[in-house]
């Protein structure tokens, strides 16, 4: 139902013939929404200005960390391979966590639409914060709707030309900018700021604005609903996670039909004939950034972005008559409401709890696993080829690759240790062995270092043996200790 | 498929049908949107220019090479030639360093070992194994026990110039069939094996010979293996008193090889690869385990 409708809105003149000379093509039918004002609108700028601000500063804040990493709070350092967030650091193999920040915001975004449909869409998307943002500048510069087609018709060429030309170079610095912040995410801010100034930025840095800036420009800029309508999987998806108790953008058509205008309405009223509040103005599908019709029902183009039941409300109010015939509500409460029954709304259910309770928990998890991580690491691969060697005294040898994990951002000297294997010699290739004591190794400050180690016996071992061993690593400065199991085969 | 439909409108979504029909269900006529028809036009068109710039139809003994004269053999050059040159920081230094200080240097150690490891897979693991850990008659170069000797400047010589190989400076020394060639009788030869296996500390068999194996041994072995049967790197003779053994240490393995001799053949690869390769070779053999 919901893709029939869209169909009709989206291009209701556009019924190709029914013959086979139909175009192969549906032509665009070009938007230009008007301005409005109201609480939505607000919550508009609002996020807007923050995520935008967000976006555009957040790789200037500095966070000091010391000499021997970045100071920026947010970074992503492939060179280093490594993820700095504030205080936290993440390096590659702990690439769970961004599966978990993943799940985390898939979660997040089911609990969105379980509660108010497409939240995400309307309000947060990329998509639709610069598009909203492009679609300022061009009212700006070109005018309301009302001053376009006047201006199509009576301004001269070389005024409209102009005035074209500033739109796409306004649009075009706000892509460049968009393009430069994203690539300040991947190196230290103000360095790359300076090099970019001089021309001495790395060849990758432009290539990535050059593809920023195109992005946002042609998506902004010229694809805009198309990208929604067509393009982005969300909205099939949303579709199907939805159920009859989400909040949608709803014409309270109970209340709207039957529409006319405001005079037709009111005569009809006086002669107790049903007479809608709707008085067909048509302001919620000049508001619409997507060219929809809310009155035909909810419909895929629709990014639910509010602005036409601020459209709507600003119209009541002129006119005298309840705000609220476009609202945030269900179908289902207007048709109970047209057949005389209170509408229901239902915040807690199966879904949007469990959606919390998995939000909750994943959450937690997370924050629990991250607060208590090690700062060292040890991991043991016992030789496969050969499993055993033979010595000519006749004891046996195991070999062992053994890489330490130093997470602390200065240098530090590990103790290591074998335990399980009866009179065992413990051998570090290439530290030199003081008889008696462990092997110290150093690990530079956020480094791993890979080491290979022999252990040798000379103890008879039962045929066939495979001790359990335990590799012990240990801070020499009285830190901590870290033990991973592994086996010691013997012939 | 019935034509009469053809200049229908569905009357449930006003969207005019194709005309085409299965089974009571009709196509609609939805047009894409026109960006989407010139996407799909633009495809198309590229894979034209494509087809014209790099190599893509096959013919009948060739293939079309396209103007630009890409070749995938070219790109793979290049690539590699950008790796030795990144390579040619620790390859050069590797190349200058003498052998001792290799290992002393962690960073070299590190590179050195890493390279040695890879050219230990192409061009020795056919015989020594991937893992270094040999087979019957092919060495195990993960112990400490060396046929031609088991510290750094020795191994370097035996990878460098091989054993028994054409190589003028190879290492030589065969151990003699001593029956085939009919130096010895059967019976010396069987009392000569089972005083091998006395020297190893292995159980004698019912019916052994010592007194009169250790006899022939002296007279006919001690002067490679040496009087105690420990063995000469310089010959490649190896100890027979430890628990290694190359061939086997059963009485029947032994009498064979007393029989028939062992002359196993190892390959001279300098000239094959280059200096900094032999090194990395060497140190990477020397740190298995049991280098001297
Ligand atoms: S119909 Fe209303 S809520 Fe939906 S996209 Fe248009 S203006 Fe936004
Ligand atoms: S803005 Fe409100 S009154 Fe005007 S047409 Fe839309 S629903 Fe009707």
């Amino acid at each position: 139902m919901a893709t029939v409708n869209l169909i009709r809105a989206a291009a209701p003149q556009a019924v190709p013939p029914a013959d086979d000379d139909a175009p192969l093509y549906e032509a665009r039918r070009k938007i230009y929404p008007i301005a409005v004002r109201g609480t939505f609108r607000r919550i508009k700028w609002t996020l807007l200005v923050v995520t935008l601000g967000i976006y555009y500063l957040l790789p200037f804040v500095r966070w000091h960390r010391g000499p021997d990493a970045p100071s920026q709070a947010v970074l992503v350092d492939f060179p280093n391979s490594r993820f700095y967030f504030f205080f936290i650091e993440i390096w590659p193999q702990e690439i769970y966590y961004l599966t978990g920040l993943l799940i985390l915001a898939a979660l997040v975004l089911f609990l969105m639409n379980a509660v108010a449909g497409r939240v995400w869409c309307g309000y947060l998307c990329p998509q639709t914060v610069w598009t909203d943002l492009f679609q300022t500048i061009e009212r700006l510069v070109e005018g309301d709707p009302r001053q376009r087609r006047e201006k199509l018709k009576n301004a001269s060429r070389t005024r409209r030309a102009f005035e074209a030309a500033a739109k796409h170079v306004l649009w075009l610095m706000v892509a460049w900018w968009t393009g430069g912040a994203w690539v300040l995410y991947f190196a230290d801010a103000p360095t790359l700021v300076m090099q970019l100034i001089k021309g001495e930025a790395p060849v990758v840095a432009y290539v990535w604005i050059g593809i920023l800036t195109a992005t946002t420009y042609v998506l902004a800029g010229h694809m805009r609903e198309q990208v929604c309508t067509y393009m982005c999987p969300w909205p099939r998806i949303q579709a199907a996670l939805t159920d009859e108790y989400a909040l949608n953008v709803t014409y309270r058509y109970d209340r709207g039909e039957p529409r006319g205008s405001f005079k037709k309405t009111e005569a009809l009223r006086r002669q107790g004939l049903p007479g809608g509040d709707c008085v067909d103005c048509r302001q919620c599908v000049a508001a619409c950034p997507t060219g929809v019709d809310i009155r035909q029902g909810l419909q895929l183009s629709c990014v639910q972005c509010g602005l036409c039941i601020d459209a709507c409300d600003t119209v009541m109010k002129k006119i005298g008559r309840p705000a609220g015939l476009i609202a945030y509500d269900t179908e289902m409460n207007v048709q109970r409401r047209q057949h005389g029954e209170a509408p229901v709304y239902r915040l807690l259910r199966a879904r949007t709890v469990l959606y919390a309770a998995l939000i909750v928990l994943i959450g937690g998890l997370m924050a629990v696993v991250l607060a208590t991580r090690g700062s060292e690491g040890l991991s043991v691969i016992h030789d496969r080829n050969p499993l055993f060697v033979q010595l000519s005294d006749g004891s046996i040898r195991n070999g062992y690759t053994l890489r330490l994990v130093n997470k602390l951002l200065v240098p530090r000297r590990f103790a290591l240790s074998v335990e399980g294997v009866p009179e065992a010699r413990l051998e570090v290739i290439g530290e030199a062995a003081s008889p008696g004591a462990d092997p110290v190794v150093s690990v530079g400050p956020d480094q791993t270092y890979e080491i290979r180690v022999l252990v040798s016996t000379a103890a008879r071992l039962p045929a066939g043996a495979s001790l359990p061993v335990a590799f012990r690593l240990t801070d020499v400065s009285g830190g901590e200790t870290i033990s991973v199991a592994d086996h010691f085969k013997g012939p | 498929m019935a034509d009469t439909h053809r200049h229908e409108i569905d009357a449930h979504s006003g969207v005019s049908t194709t005309g085409h029909e299965w089974d009571g269900i009709r196509e609609l006529n939805n047009p894409l949107p026109r960006w989407w028809l010139w996407t799909f036009y633009a495809c198309i068109l590229w894979a034209v220019v494509y087809w014209l710039l790099f190599p893509a139809w096959p013919l009948v003994t060739g293939y079309t090479y396209g103007v630009l004269g890409w070749k995938s053999r070219d790109a793979i050059q290049t690539d590699l030639a950008q790796l030795r040159a990144q390579r040619a920081v620790f390859a050069d230094k590797l190349a200058a360093a003498n052998l001792p200080e290799i290992e002393q240097n962690p960073e070299l150690l590190a590179f050195a070992r890493a390279q040695g490891r890879a050219a230990f897979g192409d061009n020795c693991a056919p015989c020594h194994g991937s893992g270094a850990a040999g087979t019957k008659g092919y060495p195990n170069l993960n112990d400490d026990d060396w046929l031609w000797g088991g510290t750094l400047e020795q191994i370097h010589a035996t990878i460098q110039h091989g054993a028994r190989s054409a190589d003028p400076d190879a290492h030589v020394g065969d151990m003699p069939a001593f029956g085939r060639d009919g130096m010895l009788p059967r019976a010396d030869i069987v009392a000569a094996a089972d005083y091998v296996r006395h020297l190893a500390g292995l159980p004698p068999a019912a019916d052994a010979q010592i007194d009169k194996g250790q006899a022939v041994f002296a007279a006919n072995c001690a002067a490679c293996h040496g009087p105690e049967g420990k063995g000469n790197p310089e010959l490649g003779a190896p100890n027979l008193t430890d628990p290694i053994w190359l061939y086997g240490s059963d009485r029947a393995t032994l009498i064979q090889t007393i029989s028939n001799g062992r002359a196993g053949l190892m390959p001279a690869w300098k000239g094959r690869l280059d200096d900094g390769t032999l090194k990395a070779l060497t140190v990477y053999v020397h740190t298995l385990g049991g280098g001297q």
